[in-house]
Order: C-alpha cells, then sequence, then structure tokens
C-alpha cells in the first residue's frame, strides 16, 4: 500500500473564487478521501433578521450572494408575502421571473468562464466574460444595478420595463444567443475541453438522488428535478422542460448548463411575449404572522427560505439552505477516487457559491 | 469546427472596437436607471427624519432643530429606500456615483437660511 499524505486545499487557491478548505488524503496521485471544512466567511445574515424589520431585511437577503442576488430577494420577498396573503400583480410576476432567468443567464456565463479558467484557457475564458457583460448591461438599464439589483420588493417589484425597451431587450437577445452558440460549441466540441470533461467526476443517477444533490449536478445525472416546475413566479405560465443528461460527468454537468442558457434565452422570450399590463406592485400593511416554506430553482439549484414571523415586524427566524451546500455531499463523493489534477475541475463543476452556503 | 469559430472572433476583434469601454479616457455611460449618489434638494427638505427612520443602514441623519440633514457616504448602499418614502421627494438618486472617501465623513447639508439668519443674530 501506498503511503498516505494530506494535502491542504484552499481556502485560498487560484481555482477558487470564494474560501473553502479541503483537506485531501492522497495515495500517490489519487485522491483517497476529502474532508471539507467551511465557515471562512460566515457573516450572521440569518441573526440580523431579528434587529431589521422586515420590509428592511430584503437589502440584506438581496446580499446573501452575489450572483443570485435577485432570486434570494424574490425567494424572501415571496415568503413574507404567502405568510401575509399579499397578492401580487401579475406584471410584477413576469418582470420577476425576466430578472430571474437574466441571472440564470449571467450566473451560467460567469460560471463558463471560470471552468474555462480552471483548465486554463485563457481565451474562452475572456469571451464568456465579454457574452456576460452585455446581460449586466441589460440589468443596469432596467433594475439601476449591475449585480445588486435592488428591484424585487415585498408586494411586487420597485422598477417596470417599459414596451419599447422590452422589445430592444428581445433583439439583443437575438444577437446574444448568436454569440452563445459560438462559444458554447467549444466547450462541447473542441478537443482538449471535451479530455479535460469526459468521464471526470461521474455521479450516478442513483448516489445523486441518495446524497440529495440539486439543480444541474442533479439534473446531469439524469434525474429532472426543476423547482420551476412548481409554478412559482410567472413560470406556471410559459412552457418548458427540465433539460436533462445521463451521463452524470463534468462534461454534462457543463451541457446542462450551457443548455439552460439557451432554454432562459427562450422563457425570456416568451415571458415578454405573454407580459399583461397593469400594476406592478400592491401596498403592503400590517406585520406578518406565521411560518412558511419556499422553494426556488437558482442558477447553482434549489434553495428553500424558511421564515418565521410571530406578529411584529421583526422576525422571529430565518432559515436559508442554499444549493451549494446541498451539492458539498456530492462533491466529496466524486473526489473519491479521481486523479490529483482533476480536483480543481471538480470543484468548479458545482458551481461553488460559498458566501451563501455560510451566509 | 472549432478552429474556424475562434479564427472569426481572432479576425473580428482585430476589426472592431474593444468590448469594453476605455474607462478613465471615455466616462462610463450612466443609463436612466442606475442608481447613483444620493441627492438632497436642502430648500424643500422638512427634516422630518422618515428617511433616517428607513435607511437600512443608518448612513442619513436629519436634525429638524439646527436644520440640518447629514450622510455618511461611505454606509450608503444606494438602495433607493429614502427616495422612495421622502414626503417632500426632495431626495433623488444621482447621475454620479459616490467620489471615493478616505475617512468615514459625512457630507453635511445645511439650510442657507439657516445660515443666514445665524449670521444676522
Amino acid at each position: 500500500m501506498a503511503r498516505r499524505t494530506i494535502i491542504p486545499f484552499g481556502p485560498q487557491h487560484p481555482v477558487l473564487p470564494e474560501p473553502i478548505h479541503l483537506d485531501l488524503v492522497m495515495e500517490d496521485e489519487k485522491v483517497v478521501e476529502a474532508i471539507p471544512s467551511i465557515g471562512f466567511v460566515h457573516r450572521g445574515l440569518e441573526k440580523l433578521v431579528e434587529k431589521k424589520d422586515f420590509l428592511e431585511y430584503i437589502y440584506v437577503a438581496e446580499r446573501i450572494c452575489g450572483i443570485c442576488s435577485f432570486m434570494h430577494g424574490m425567494g424572501y420577498s415571496q415568503a413574507i408575502e404567502q405568510i401575509m396573503n399579499i397578492e401580487v400583480p401579475e406584471r410584477a410576476l413576469f418582470l420577476r421571473t425576466i430578472w430571474a432567468e437574466f441571472s440564470r443567464i449571467h450566473s451560467h456565463l460567469l460560471w463558463l468562464g471560470l471552468l474555462a479558467d480552471a483548465f486554463g484557457f485563457e481565451n474562452l475564458f475572456m469571451q464568456s466574460w465579454r457574452l456576460r457583460e452585455k446581460v449586466l448591461d441589460i440589468m443596469e438599464e432596467t433594475t439601476g444595478g449591475r449585480v445588486i439589483f435592488g428591484s424585487c420588493k415585498i408586494g411586487g417589484v420597485r422598477k417596470d420595463i417599459d414596451p419599447v425597451t422590452l422589445k430592444r431587450i428581445e433583439k439583443i437577445l437575438v444577437e446574444l444567443e448568436k454569440e452563445i452558440k459560438e462559444v458554447s460549441s467549444v466547450f462541447l466540441n473542441n478537443f482538449t475541453v471535451k479530455r479535460r470533461l469526459v468521464g471526470v467526476g461521474v455521479l450516478s443517477k442513483e448516489d445523486a438522488h441518495a446524497l440529495g444533490a440539486v439543480g444541474p449536478m442533479m439534473r446531469a445525472s439524469g434525474i429532472a428535478q426543476d423547482m420551476r416546475k412548481l409554478g412559482y413566479g410567472a413560470y406556471d405560465k410559459l412552457d418548458f422542460e427540465p433539460i436533462i443528461r445521463n451521463n452524470g460527468d463534468s462534461y454534462d454537468r457543463c451541457a446542462v448548463r450551457i443548455e439552460e442558457i439557451f432554454q432562459s434565452i427562450d422563457l425570456i422570450r416568451q415571458a415578454i411575449n405573454k407580459i399583461p399590463e397593469g400594476p406592478v406592485e400592491t401596498k403592503v400593511t400590517g406585520n406578518p404572522d406565521g411560518e412558511c416554506f419556499v422553494r426556488l430553482e437558482q442558477p447553482r439549484g434549489e434553495v428553500v427560505y424558511y421564515v418565521k414571523a410571530n406578529g411584529t415586524k421583526f422576525l422571529e427566524r430565518l432559515r436559508v439552505r442554499t444549493p451549494t451546500f446541498a451539492n458539498i455531499p456530492a462533491l466529496l463523493k466524486m473526489l473519491k477516487g479521481c486523479d490529483y489534477a482533476d480536483v480543481p475541475i471538480l470543484i468548479l463543476t458545482i458551481d461553488p457559491c460559498i458566501s451563501c452556503t455560510e451566509r | 469546427m472549432f478552429a474556424f469559430n475562434l479564427t472569426k472572433r481572432i479576425f473580428t476583434n482585430l476589426f472592431s472596437k474593444p468590448p469594453a469601454s476605455m474607462y478613465p479616457v471615455v466616462k462610463s455611460e450612466f443609463t436612466r436607471n442606475t442608481r447613483g449618489k444620493i441627492e438632497l434638494n436642502i430648500d424643500a427638505c422638512v427634516f422630518c427624519g422618515i428617511c433616517q427612520k428607513k435607511c437600512p443602514t443608518g448612513a442619513i441623519s436629519a436634525n429638524r432643530t439646527d436644520k440640518k440633514w447629514e450622510i455618511e457616504r461611505l454606509k450608503c448602499i444606494t438602495c433607493g429606500y429614502c427616495v422612495e418614502a421622502c414626503p417632500k421627494k426632495c431626495i433623488a438618486l444621482g447621475s454620479e456615483y459616490s467620489k471615493p472617501a478616505l475617512s468615514k465623513d459625512k457630507e453635511v447639508f445645511v439650510n442657507a437660511r439657516v445660515l443666514d439668519n445665524t449670521a444676522n443674530n
């Protein structure tokens, strides 16, 4: 038996945008076991809910994560709206859906860039981020912020998009789709890229189910689970099917995300065509009393919001189960028996968002 | 197939403008909706203090007796909650970002009429 060594990986590592630490137990070049430790960027945002009033907390909820910021705000406001039985205007739901899908596109393009960076393809990294810039420009124009939109609020949305801008967004989307096709074909067909991705880190369907993987991880392993099918927001009025792949390797996880970009573009197009006229917000009066669970599909997978209110303007408890947290057991399973050189790619294919995980 | 994709891209890049704007030379454009720094029209302000109560980070303080309105730019997250809450609509989101600051100074707005009065007394 070869001698075992432990190699610390992270919290600072070129491939990691955020700090997570893994102790890799190695036998020669093979990883035998990975022991994770998280908690480097804990900010106590869940406790903060007791100090901020529930209308104010949406600004904190949006800052839980920089990439899926809009969906955190959306999840929080949906939870409060359910407790208080607020009827959100239809137009606001459609606008929320459009912005949520835009942030999905922006998150996936960012991830594609990071993946290219992880296997050392700097050119592709820049190309992906160049496309992401266009999405960010649309966001800035419609909501006022590039990353933290601040456009979602309890009872509706803050900003409306006028019909002229909607038409222009549709035009930009056509252009964007063409360019993303060009870049994504490199990810899917290039020989070098395929050598790094195909067959690396296979997560079987059974494992994905048993370990509770969520989002693109689960869909790449052949389980068609998509929280958008629950029909929150305006998703029940839009026509789409969850994208699945069956091999469960890194290549499939990449392919699922690429196809989801096109799916999101299609969803935005549908939403723009179906968006009704009307107000975008309702007045919120009184304080919430009760508790509820809300499940949403973020770019990284399913997020669960639990809110407990006690009739005062301060909430009693807020709990966010983020997708990365659910994907870490699956990551550890994939790391067992992989080559040391594949570790960065495997960590990236779960699309880790550590500041989300630790809140 | 792939080689042609990127070759095409190389030529497009050679003959087109750079996708990023050349920042210090070309000023970045502010869109109609972009949330810039908070601006106050001090003449219309009645110093009711609603903005101070609503501000999620506690960056604003309004003093009715001195007719003084202060904002700490480093604390302000330009969420626009004060703009929505203001009954006199005298707070607005400006069309530029706040300047980089070296210290946690407060920017003070004082009503000009009050200044005149103190000078006269």
